[in-house]
Formats: structure tokens, C-alpha cells, sequence
């Protein structure tokens, strides 16, 4: 990353531009212009004209030109409250860090104390002490700004501290005092060199405001903050006397924060600009093959030839097709980025904003999801239960669980809060979650991960949906509470007769609890087969072979205790090539594989694959 | 708040328990040992402003051509001449009579002085404060809800740019424009003194304007942020309407993730008010306490420092019990 960006970002390379330039007036003004910046003229209080580009003040001298002087003076105040606050700052913080615990406690209040009151204030303490002037307000401002350089290295250099080579290095004995100059230092210079530019910008900015406050420089020197005081009193008339001082002010505090950002983005990688991606439309042909069986009750969800997008035209799920009917527990399978997610998201209808999808047919329960406009809201929500995959952010922190619970049955369903609250407590009872009335009053991060886990398979049963999506409902969970919510989803399949789709990584939770299994692969469904003949080992394609030997749950006796791991990983949407999206990772590959996508193959039994080499062999038995 | 009215036979039995054992009973006893903390810092650091002086207060006091004898007298009235813990324990023992001593130029009590200009400061801060919270949340929330959805892409790409500049505008040049464009120019509003709102408008504004810019994009951040947190992917689920979803499931945490950090930006008001009374001339004690220096009178600069201090630390307790309220992970430090 670092290698990518040798270029400056355009911020940067402004505010370094721009802080040459007001450094080089600093310096030159003075010595050039000050005779014109002091030289009195009979036009008092003139507004702008060509001879004094900002007017004049209240004794004839040109304004622009004072401006341009005064630079030094507030840019050298600046400066020097900078240092100060940076010196000091870095070196207190440094100290606490290095000293024993107690002091570092100590030292930690202290910062946040002193942070807790506004630095202007802090400031005005200081400039009371030491009695108005240049040199105490200097002093009053970097006092007041170093408590913020104290933290910021109190805290990199413990995190620092933690690393590695701090810990070797003082194992060696190195003495604590070298470790915070050796080691410390230099790994925490970046962030300071950022903080360093947003305090001069605030430095500027408070330096003319003490000195606008006539608590600074004292007549007949002057800054851009004196000079901006006596242009508010004279602002009716010449409007220019405050305009230049305020421009400059401004200017210079743009320039700092300008190098700051650019700072920032210069040694952030996140952010800068995005690597390029090729934009070409995939021309996959549809896949034929449709598994959904024909005849019998109603599917409670039918997806037809779905297709999802990125943004830039790459296919992520290539025209899938897909039933669940009444009562039915199906399962996806597949590694991360088959596209499983996804296929369940739109089937609830809430894929990210930014990817488009397609589909001939997206119906859950006799609702055309297909049409965005004719999917009733409330019907979604009742129809449809979702658990999603990781309890511990699926919650919201800031909500009780009980108003979590029973919002759904309160908008949709139109229930008084007392009857929604009754069915929800025996809802979270019938998930086996101890003490219900309790849970209902408390929030999310008072409860465990697994009892998490049931509430929220509570909250996707509490309208009795037709049909729950379960979206890799373990993987976030303890091992040991895995196979207990496992169970509980088959039980409310069994009570209930809720038809399940889940979606996993792990072959072994898909054939432990579903009664039809898909398996994906790079967008596609690549094999689809009754959770019978999975047990069995009867699979076709190459890869749910492969899955199975890699899981601790279905490797074969015949395997012993060594698993197989899938040699290779799962192509990425902008590398995948004309053919079997498998091909490369295939032992049973051959020259077609890469040329023709193979189209899912219904067999008489109902199961379908979608493999050249398989559908071949097929028809030589049959 | 960990109690609800509504009470169930076993709520009822473990009341008092829940009571004693509610994770606001730690929180408000640590925040209030926080307090107690900064209230002694205070008194001893504004005790010490006199003592701390280079050279001889005094003398500074009554100038160099004075006679040793007022000298002699200006440091008996500040108190100098008693051992140091004796000045502090009369400090103290007059802090809590509420007698924060005697103006030098006026001769007036500090505290009578205050109790008629804090008010004016106190308001100020407050309009300002209402004015950036006003701004701040609900155009943050809007950009940062625009964004994310790809909506008025120009707007919400320079808004980022804008929010730095205004951002970096101080109170005094902010004033200045204000004064200009408002007062002098368009003849809407009394430029400087006067009373009633209207006279309130302008520098609460100039206050304003810089800490809601820096806090619209902090809440602009927050609301992307929360908006691809999963729980909002769980309450699209629930197929809420647009605005229950905004008010119900992001706001409330939009609000915790930005008064965690933008505490600090609410307390710097006061300092705004400081400069601001200056610029539009408003007898508050932020106008005051640069005069007081100005003239050396410490009694007056102790007073109101302490009393700036105080009015510091109760936002900051303020923040702190909204924080408690609105997000009950901070009571038992579920969340950093
Ligand atoms: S089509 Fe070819 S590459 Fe793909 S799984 Fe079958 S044999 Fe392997």
C-alpha cells in the first residue's frame, strides 16, 4: 500500500503550497513592507480603492499592507505556542506512560480533567497569572493546548507498548526512559506531526483571539487579531480593515488543516482513491436447468433466475433458481462469496442499495416480491422471519429487547402493547430463554451470546411467519450452544410447521437439520440433492465431494481423522472465466470445463447437478 | 429508569434490590467523585492565581510609582501576608459563605457582580447550544442518510469540504461577518447592545455557527456508520416505515455515538461566549473577566474562572447522565 501511493494527495500539496507562501510573508513582510504598513496618510477610514486594495484605518494607513506585516508577528506567536504545547504535551504524556501504574492513573485524570474545560479558558487562567502581553499569551497557549498532545502520545504509546518488539526490548533490560525514545517515539511521530498541524491551525486561530480581546500584543505593535479588533470598530466604514485580517486568520488555519487532512489520508490507505475495476457485463448464458419441483401444495418461497449486480456490472449471482415448499427445511451451503447471503437477502428483500438484481419470478407466500411496489410491507414482516447470523450486533444496543421484540406484532400486526408483550414473554419461553419477563426489560448486551441467539429466533417466530431465513444462525455462537440452537430451529419447524431456509458454510449443520440441500458455488447452484442422499455420500459434483471431505462431521471413516482441505479458493467475481467456475480447482476436470458453463441437470430422483463430467457419466448408466 | 412502572408481582419482590444493585448507583457515584475532583482542582487553581503571579502582585496592582505603603495595604486586602494555609482556609471558609471577595475597581462583592452578568453568559451558551444541537443532528442525520443511499451526490460530496471550512471559523471572525451582513448591511437585527431575543440572535450565531459545522459531520459520520451496523439490517426486516426507523433505530444511536465524542465540543461554547460577549459588547462575565485582567483585578478573574469552571463541569455531568440515559451500556462500562 505504501508502494501504490508515492503521490501527495491534492490536499496536501495546497496546504504545503499555501504554508510556504504565508511563511515567506512572515518572513519578508516585515523587512520589505513594514515602512508602507506604518506610513499615515490624510484618507481616514477609506473604503477599498486601487491605491489601498483593503481602505485605510482610523489613521490613514493602509490596511492591506499591515496585514501583510503582521503576519510574522502572529505567525512567530503561533509557532512558538505549537512548540510549547507539542514539547510539553509529548513529553508529560511520554512520562506518565513510562512511570509505574499509580502515577499513570494519576496522570490519565489529570489529562481528562484538564481536557473537560475549554482551552480559550485554560488560556485566560494563564494570561491572568502571568498579566496580558506576547510572551504570557504565547505561554498561556501552548499550556492550554498541551494536555491534548499528552493523550494522543499517552495513548499511541500504550498501544505501541504493547507490541512486540517493546516487550523483547525490555526483557532485555533496556532502561524504561530508552524504550520511550527508542521504540516509542518514532512509531507514534505521524499521528503527532497531524496533531501538530491542527494545534497551529487552532493556535492561529486563539493567538488573534486573545489578541482581539487586547490581551496580547499591546499598541503600537499589532497582529492580525489587533488589527481585526479596531476593524470591527470601524467596520461601517471600511468594511476591508476587518476583511483582511479575518482572511488571513482564516487562510492560515485553512492551510494547516489542509496539510493535516492530507496528513491523514497520506498515511491512511482507507479512503484515497479506489483501486480500478474493469467494467464488462458477464454474458453468462441462464442457466436451464430449473430444480424446483413441479405439482403439490404451493412453495411458501419460489425464486426464478435471480441475478444480483455490483455496481459496476459484475455478476455476483448468476440467474439461480430455487424453491422451499410449506413445512420444508432447505439449506445452502457453500464457502464465503458463493453467493449464498446474498441469494437469502434478496429472497427478503434486502440487499445493499448499491447491487441490482434481477429475477423472472421472487415470490414468498403468494407476495410478487419481483415488483418492489406490490410487496406490502406489513405482509413481509409477518410473513417472514429472519435470524440473522451474529446476535451480539443484530440487536439494537440502544433498545430493550422487549420493544425489539415485540415492534413487528405493534406496527404490523396492530396488537396493544400488553397483548404483544404477552405473546412475546411465551415466545422467549417456548426458545427456552430463562426468566422471559426479566429478558423482556433488559438490553442486548445483558444477555449471553446464546440466549441472544434464541431471542432473536423468538423475535423472527413472534408473527408466525410461513417461512424463517436463517442466516448462518450458528457461526457466531460458542461451540457448545451451536447444536442447542440448532435444535430449537427443528423443533419450531416440527411445532410449528415452519418452513426453514439456512444458510451455512458447514456441510455438517446443512445435513444434520435440512430435508433438501443447495449447494453453491460462485454464483451458481451447482448441485441441489434430499439431505438423504448427502448422508449417504451419494453426491455427484466434484465439489460437494470435496466439502464433505473437508468437514470434521461428514469426513468418512475411509478418510480416518484426516480431513481433506479443498486445495485453492473460491474465484472472486472478476476473475472467473468463460467456462465451470470450478474448473480450476476440479480434479475431474476436462477441456470443456473451461469453455461451457454447465447447466444444472435434473434427475429422475428430483436431485440436480450441474457438471460436464457427472451429467456425462449419467447417461452412459441410464 | 431501570425500574418501570409497569410492575410484575416478581419486579415488585426485588425492587429495592434492583434499586441499590441498578448500574446508575456505580456510574453516579463515580461521575460524582469526577466532580468532587475537578471542584478541589478548581478552588486550588483559582486560589493560587494570585499566589502564582511573577514578582509582587501588589506592586503590579498599584504600578511602579505607587508608595510602599499601598503596597503594604492592596496586600493585606488580597490577603498575602498570612502564612499560605491560612489564606487557603479563609478562601474556603469564604467560598462557602459565598463570598468569592471584593472587586478592586468597583469595590462590589465578586459575587454580586457575577449573580448580575452569569446569567447573560449562561443564556448565551444555552441559545448557542440549541442552536448547534438543532443544526447538527438532523442535517447530519439527513446528509449522512443521503449518502449512503447515493441521493443529491454533489451536495453531500462538497458538504464535507464546506463543513471544514466553516468549521475553522472562530467566534470573533464569524461575529464580524454576522455583525456586517446582518446589522450593518441588511438592518435586520440591533448590532450591538440592546435586549430582548433579537439582541441574543447574532451572538449566539457566531458561537454557533464553527462547533455545528465540526458536530454536523460528526453525526454525518455516525449516522453512516450506525446505518451499516447489522441492527439496522435486523429493523429493515422489520419493514418499518422510513421515518419510525430513523427516529426509533439510528437517531438514538447517532445521538450516544456523537455526544461520546462531541462532548468536548459542547463545552467549548463557553469559551465561545467569552470571546463573543467581547465582540457584541454584551455585559456577561466573559466580557468582564477580560477587563479584569486587563486591570489586575484578581478577586474578580478568581470568581469568574471558578464560576466558568463550575458551569464547565455540570455540561460535561449533563453529557455524561444523557449518555447514561440514552445508552445503558455506559452505566456498567459495557462499552468504551
Ligand atoms: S464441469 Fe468440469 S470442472 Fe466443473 S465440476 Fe464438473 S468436471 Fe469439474
Amino acid at each position: 500500500m505504501r508502494g501504490v501511493r508515492t503521490r501527495l494527495p491534492a490536499m496536501l500539496l495546497v496546504g504545503l503550497v499555501l504554508a510556504a507562501v504565508i511563511v515567506l510573508v512572515a518572513v519578508a513582510g516585515p523587512i520589505l513592507w513594514q515602512a508602507r504598513a506604518d506610513a499615515l496618510t490624510g484618507d481616514i477610514r477609506q473604503g477599498p480603492s486601487g491605491a489601498h486594495w483593503l481602505g485605510t484605518d482610523a489613521l490613514g494607513r493602509d490596511v492591506f499592507w499591515r496585514t501583510v506585516v503582521a503576519t510574522r508577528s502572529t505567525i512567530e506567536m503561533a509557532v512558538a505556542a505549537t512548540a510549547i504545547a507539542a514539547a510539553l504535551g509529548t513529553f508529560l504524556g511520554a512520562m506518565i506512560v513510562s512511570a509505574g501504574p499509580a502515577v499513570r492513573t494519576l496522570g490519565d485524570r489529570v489529562i481528562d480533567l484538564l481536557l473537560s474545560f475549554p482551552p480559550i479558558i485554560i488560556a485566560l487562567t494563564f494570561t491572568a497569572i502571568l498579566s496580558p502581553g506576547r510572551a504570557s499569551v504565547v505561554g498561556a497557549i501552548g499550556l492550554a493546548f498541551c494536555p491534548q498532545f499528552a493523550r494522543l502520545t499517552n495513548r499511541l504509546a500504550l498501544s505501541v507498548q504493547e507490541r512486540d518488539y517493546v516487550t523483547v526490548a525490555r526483557l532485555l533490560g533496556v532502561g524504561r526512559f530508552r524504550v520511550v525514545t527508542r521504540h516509542v517515539v518514532p512509531n507514534i511521530a505521524p499521528p503527532l506531526l497531524v496533531l501538530t498541524s491542527v494545534g497551529f491551525a487552532t493556535s492561529v486561530v486563539t493567538v488573534s483571539g486573545l489578541s482581539f480581546l487586547g490581551l496580547s500584543v499591546q499598541p503600537p505593535s499589532y497582529d492580525w487579531g489587533s488589527l481585526l479588533a479596531s476593524g470591527l470598530r470601524n467596520l461601517y466604514d471600511n468594511p476591508g480593515e476587518a476583511f483582511g485580517p479575518a482572511a488571513a486568520i482564516l487562510v492560515t488555519g485553512l492551510a494547516a488543516g489542509l496539510v493535516g487532512d492530507g496528513l491523514v489520508r497520506h498515511m491512511d490507505p482507507r479512503g484515497t482513491s479506489r483501486p480500478h475495476r474493469a467494467v464488462r457485463r458477464s454474458a453468462d448464458p441462464p442457466t436451464a436447468g430449473d430444480a424446483s419441483r413441479a405439482g403439490g401444495a404451493a412453495p411458501v418461497a419460489s425464486v426464478r433466475d435471480l441475478s444480483i449486480r455490483r455496481p459496476d456490472g459484475r455478476e455476483l449471482v448468476h440467474g439461480i433458481s430455487l424453491t422451499v415448499d410449506a413445512g420444508e427445511i432447505v439449506g445452502i451451503v457453500g464457502e464465503s462469496g458463493s453467493g449464498k447471503s446474498l441469494t437469502a437477502l434478496a429472497l427478503a428483500r434486502l440487499l445493499p442499495r448499491e447491487l441490482e438484481w434481477s429475477a423472472a419470478h421472487l415470490n414468498v407466500n403468494g407476495v410478487d416480491l419481483a415488483d418492489p411496489a406490490k410487496a406490502p410491507p406489513a405482509r413481509l414482516a409477518t410473513e417472514l422471519g429472519i435470524v440473522f447470523q451474529d446476535p451480539s450486533s443484530s440487536f439494537n444496543p440502544a433498545l430493550r429487547i422487549g420493544t425489539q421484540l415485540t415492534e413487528v406484532l405493534r406496527v404490523h400486526a396492530k396488537m396493544s402493547r400488553r397483548q404483544a408483550h404477552a405473546l412475546a414473554v411465551s415466545r422467549l419461553a417456548e426458545t427456552r430463554v430463562s426468566s422471559p419477563e426479566l429478558r423482556m426489560r433488559q438490553y442486548p448486551h445483558e444477555l449471553s451470546g446464546g440466549m441472544r441467539q434464541r431471542a432473536m429466533i423468538a423475535a423472527a417466530m413472534l408473527p408466525e411467519p410461513k417461512l424463517i431465513i436463517a442466516d448462518e444462525p450458528t457461526t457466531a455462537l460458542d461451540v457448545t450452544v451451536q447444536a442447542d440452537v440448532l435444535r430449537l430451529l427443528k423443533q419450531i419447524n416440527t411445532t410449528h410447521g415452519t418452513a426453514i431456509l439456512l444458510i451455512s458454510h458447514d456441510i455438517g449443520v446443512v445435513s444434520s437439520l435440512c430435508d433438501r440441500i443447495c449447494v453453491m458455488y460462485a454464483g451458481r447452484v451447482v448441485e441441489e440433492l434430499s439431505v438423504e442422499d448427502l448422508r449417504r455420500r451419494d453426491v455427484r459434483h466434484p465439489y460437494t465431494r470435496a466439502l464433505l471431505a473437508a468437514s470434521p462431521d461428514t469426513a468418512s471413516e475411509r478418510d480416518g481423522a484426516r480431513l481433506v482441505p479443498l486445495p485453492g479458493r473460491a474465484p472472486a467475481a472478476e476473475d472467473q472465466g468463460p467456462g465451470c467456475s470450478f474448473a480450476p480447482r476440479c480434479p475431474l476436470a476436462v477441456p470443456v470445463c473451461t469453455e461451457i458453463v454447465p447447466p444444472l441437470v435434473a434427475e429422475p430422483s428430483g436431485n440436480a447437478v450441474a457438471c460436464h463430467v457427472e451429467t456425462a457419466a449419467a447417461e452412459v448408466r441410464s | 429508569m431501570a425500574t418501570t412502572a409497569a410492575g410484575a408481582p416478581a419486579v415488585r419482590r426485588g425492587l429495592a434490590r434492583r434499586v441499590a444493585g441498578s448500574p446508575w448507583a456505580g456510574y453516579l457515584a463515580r461521575r460524582l467523585g469526577g466532580v468532587v475532583a475537578v471542584l478541589a482542582f478548581l478552588i486550588v487553581v483559582t486560589f493560587m492565581i494570585v499566589r502564582w503571579v511573577p514578582g509582587d502582585p501588589a506592586r503590579q496592582i498599584v504600578g511602579l510609582t505607587a508608595g510602599e505603603e499601598q503596597v503594604r495595604q492592596v496586600r493585606e486586602r488580597l490577603g498575602l501576608t498570612e502564612p499560605l494555609w491560612r489564606q487557603f482556609g479563609t478562601y474556603l471558609r469564604g467560598l462557602a459563605h459565598g463570598d468569592l471577595g471584593t472587586s478592586f475597581t468597583t469595590g462590589q462583592p465578586v459575587s454580586s457582580m457575577l449573580s448580575q452578568r452569569l446569567p447573560l453568559t449562561v443564556e448565551l451558551a444555552m441559545s448557542a447550544l440549541v442552536i448547534v444541537l438543532v443544526v447538527a443532528i438532523p442535517l447530519g442525520t439527513a446528509v449522512g442518510v443521503a449518502q449512503q443511499r447515493g441521493r443529491a451526490r454533489v451536495a453531500t460530496s462538497s458538504f464535507g469540504v464546506g463543513a471544514s471550512v466553516i468549521g475553522a471559523m472562530p467566534e470573533y471572525i464569524a461575529g464580524t461577518v454576522l455583525v456586517y451582513v446582518f446589522a450593518l448591511t441588511l438592518r435586520w437585527l440591533p448590532v450591538q447592545g440592546g435586549s430582548g431575543p433579537t439582541a441574543m440572535i447574532l451572538p449566539a450565531l457566531s458561537i454557533a455557527i464553527a462547533p455545528a459545522a465540526v458536530l454536523t459531520r460528526l453525526v454525518r459520520n455516525e449516522t453512516a456508520a450506525v446505518l451499516s451496523q447489522d441492527y439496522i439490517t435486523m429493523a429493515m426486516s422489520k419493514r418499518l416505515s422510513n421515518t419510525r426507523l430513523l427516529l426509533r433505530h439510528v437517531v438514538p444511536n447517532v445521538v450516544t455515538s456523537t455526544l461520546t465524542l462531541g462532548g468536548l465540543i459542547l463545552v467549548a461554547l463557553l469559551g465561545g461566549t467569552v470571546v463573543a460577549e467581547n465582540v457584541f459588547n454584551m455585559p456577561g462575565a466573559g466580557a468582564e473577566i477580560v477587563h479584569a485582567i486587563v486591570r489586575r483585578d484578581y478577586p474578580e478573574v478568581q470568581g469568574i474562572i471558578l464560576v466558568l469552571g463550575l458551569v464547565a463541569v455540570l455540561i460535561n455531568l449533563i453529557v455524561d447522565v444523557t449518555l447514561g440515559l440514552l445508552d445503558p451500556r455506559v452505566l456498567t462500562g459495557a462499552r468504551s
